[in-house]
């Protein structure tokens, strides 16, 4: 050993030579050696390139470095499972040159973002979201809304990338913006994989709500109203974002639904529309929305 | 030798550049740390968080880094080869080209340009002039040292050797990309896979820039400045070449719980645990070197840059592995502990010895002394406290948001939506900005005295 060196440290080529060898040790068995396997390159059945709209809202996306504060992996940890939904696959990433998974979560995760909110509260957030959340330290990116994309640009890109892409998709491109871009991304974050619903005790639906027209649960649930409704029902339920409270047009039908749906449409949420909020609300919590809700339409 | 033979001018070049790229990179730093508290100190599109974020770590990782690594590396390499440079025209160009490489990558990233990739961010044109910079460096290095006048190799020349070849293959490879236009590309790698070499570059990076460079300046600079050899060559060269193995295995510990294998991640946290040892090696050396004779020690003001540097080095790398363990990454990775953890080093380990390092060049290069100790010693205890600062407050808010993010309500539910969890963390986001005010004073003091031993030595 001593010998070894000795002569080591007489001779710089001899010594680069070992020292390359030794750097390429760790490098062959943990990063090129993985790249063989097919473990490294799975691809979930449903999930699809990026359509031309998408891959330039990516871009944006990549531009603007959103994943310095947003991470896009969720971790097969119960309470992030709970906070964002199902943890991260494999294969939901086949298409992600380069990956955007980040490493700081400054604001939350995106894994599952696609479909939680409608696009009109991407784009009214995008634009202000300290309107949204009073404490919310996110940029304003309302400078979006005021570019238009480059069709030509996004084409070289999906080229690049080899994705499908049609005609008509390049020419709509014309008359889109990078709010439309970005948003339009955004809604395809993580929609490879199917919502699997949480089983908590919040969702044994009761019939009949057990804290209607109480009211300390009325008062408790204006609170709440406050804390996570407002932003898109607004100040008195008469609607914005989401849906108007008063005015007896549910799920699109005129006419009333029970305090059974009401609940359960606050714990699960809506395809596209709301987002769940069961792992956030206690149970007497929600009982206290439906009661505060029926008492906003009088 | 006359001066031009020995080449101090591109030493001296290459010191003064990596300043002045410290000094933008870290007012670039203040600033993102205000638009934490100050979301209205974001001005859209060119100065968010999201684009300043990249040019403060570039600027201070490429320009005050590598800027230093460049000259020092020069300076170490000719003392001891004990001869000029072989191509001492190559390393002027040199000079002339990493400045126009980094204040070119600057403005990129600030219009958007970036492969989001951490650490890889400048998009491929660049990418190729840092090659160039890269392979002119490796064969002034290796020319110097093949056509060297001392037989033996000294410790510090290891390390340079293995920053040489390590950072090219790291660098080479992980920016392989697929180009889609003249300032835009594509990683090559998709998925899992791309996360993969990223972060075994990234990881690297931190391993090859900010790690053996800087054990090189230490392991020349400390026995230097203080006149005592170093306590173990055995203990040097079990350490040496443990750490630059054991490196390289290490990535996936930026990936723990994530879709990466887990094959992979468990591979990681094993040699990241195991990368302790050498480490401490060196800390270990660090100690015992002055250790042989404090009283002789103590009285160069040096000393106190080095031991609290290598010091800072011996926490780091004890935080580091203890990080990657699944138990404790489930808490803290993701939060603002990590940026704590991350300018321990940086702020602490590297700047505390690259400091130290050119406190040593520039009063041998202008053959005069440093103007004054008590300004050093003011830059240094303001550097401390800056980044004690720094870092607690990161640690503190950290362990915050961990478990606030994991607090759940006895029927199960989340006891705090993100935007509470944030709010929470204004008081100490608006600390971090005093611990990095105090830096920054700090590092002006230091300014101050290396720009009066210059005028000095020339009057």
């Amino acid at each position: 050993m001593a010998g070894l060196h000795d002569k080591l440290h007489k001779n710089p080529i001899l010594f680069a030579i070992l020292a390359t060898a030794v750097v390429l040790v760790g490098t062959v068995v943990t990063m090129l050696y993985p790249m063989l396997r097919p473990e490294m390159h799975p691809k979930l059945e449903n999930l699809k390139p990026y359509t031309a709209l998408q891959l330039a809202g990516r871009d944006i996306y990549q531009r603007e470095g959103c994943f310095y504060c947003h991470t896009q992996t969720v971790r097969p940890l119960k309470t992030e499972v709970l906070r964002y939904g199902e943890y991260s696959k494999a294969g939901e990433f086949a298409y992600d040159h380069p990956f955007l998974w980040g490493s700081k979560r400054t604001g939350p995760d995106l894994a599952r973002i696609g479909g939680k909110y409608p696009d009109a509260w991407h784009y009214r957030h995008m634009e202000n979201p300290g309107a949204f959340f009073k404490e919310s330290n996110m940029p304003s990116y309302a400078f979006l809304k005021d570019r238009k994309l480059n069709p030509k640009e996004v084409e070289r890109h999906m080229k690049a990338l080899g994705f499908p892409y049609t005609r008509e998709e390049i020419e709509a491109l014309q008359d889109k913006t990078e709010m439309d871009a970005i948003v339009a991304y955004l809604q395809v974050i993580g929609t490879a994989v199917k919502k699997k619903e949480e089983i908590l005790e919040a969702k044994i639906v009761e019939e009949r709500n057990p804290l209607a027209q109480d009211k300390a649960a009325i008062e408790r649930g204006k609170e709440l109203y406050k804390k996570y409704c407002l932003i898109c029902h607004g100040e008195e339920g008469e609607g914005g974002i989401g849906i108007s409270l008063k005015d007896n047009i549910w799920l699109g039908k005129e006419g009333d639904i029970s305090d059974g749906k009401l609940y359960s449409i606050i714990v699960d949420g809506t395809p596209g529309g709301m987002p769940p909020f069961g792992t956030q609300i206690d149970k007497n919590g929600i009982w206290s929305l439906v009661s505060y809700i029926r008492a906003l339409k009088k | 030798m006359d001066e031009y033979r020995y080449d101090y001018q591109t030493v001296k070049g290459f010191i003064y550049s990596s300043i002045f790229w410290g000094v933008v990179g870290i007012l670039i730093g203040l600033w993102i740390s205000v638009q934490m508290w100050h979301p209205n100190a974001n001005l859209p599109p060119y100065f968010t968080f999201g684009r300043l974020r990249v040019v403060h770590t570039n600027g201070l990782a490429f320009g005050l880094g590598v800027g230093a690594i460049f000259g020092i590396f020069y300076y170490i390499t000719m003392k001891l080869c004990r001869r000029p440079l072989l191509f001492p025209k190559l390393a002027r160009f040199q000079l002339y080209l990493f400045n126009a490489a980094i204040a070119l990558g600057a403005l990129s990233l600030l219009a958007g340009y970036t492969q989001s990739l951490e650490y890889a961010e400048l998009e491929w044109p660049l990418d190729i002039g840092v090659v160039i910079l890269w392979v002119m460096f490796a064969i002034n290095i290796f020319g110097t040292i093949l056509k060297r006048k001392e037989e033996q190799m000294y410790i510090s020349l290891w390390y340079v050797i293995a920053t040489v070849i390590a950072v090219a293959i790291l660098y080479i490879i992980n920016n392989l990309s697929i180009p889609a236009g003249l300032l835009k590309s594509y990683h090559l790698f998709a998925g899992v896979n791309s996360a993969n070499v990223q972060w075994w570059y990234g990881h690297n990076a931190v391993g090859f820039v900010f790690t053996t460079p800087i054990l090189a300046m230490f392991y020349y600079f400390l026995p230097k400045s203080t006149g005592l050899p170093i306590y173990s060559h055995r203990l040097s060269i079990i350490a040496f070449w443990s750490l630059v193995f054991a490196y390289l295995w290490t990535g996936a510990h930026h990936l723990v719980y994530t879709p990466l294998p887990d094959w992979i991640q468990t591979l990681g946290i094993v040699f990241t645990m195991f990368l302790i040892a050498p480490s401490w090696g060196s800390v270990v050396n660090g100690y015992y070197t002055v250790g042989q004779d404090w009283e002789k020690a103590k009285n160069s003001y040096l000393t106190k840059f080095f031991i609290l540097g290598i010091t800072f080095y011996g926490l780091q790398t004890v935080q580091g592995p203890t990080q990657s363990l699944r138990i404790v990454s489930q808490l803290i990775h993701y939060t603002d502990w990590v940026p704590g953890h991350v300018h321990m080093g940086t702020m602490g380990w590297v700047t505390m010895t690259v400091a130290a390092s050119i406190y040593y060049i520039i009063p041998k290069i202008y053959n005069t002394e440093i103007y004054s100790v008590k300004i050093a010693n003011t830059h240094f205890w303001l550097v401390l406290i800056g980044q004690l600062i720094f870092s607690i407050t990161m640690w503190i808010t950290g362990i915050q948001q961990g478990a606030l993010q994991k607090a759940v309500n006895p029927d199960g539910t989340l006891k705090y939506t993100m935007v509470e969890i944030i709010a929470k963390n204004y008081p100490f986001w608006e600390m971090r900005t005093l611990g990095g005010v105090i830096f920054t004073i700090g590092m002006l003091f230091f300014i101050y005295n290396i720009y009066m031993t210059a005028r000095k030595a020339r009057a």
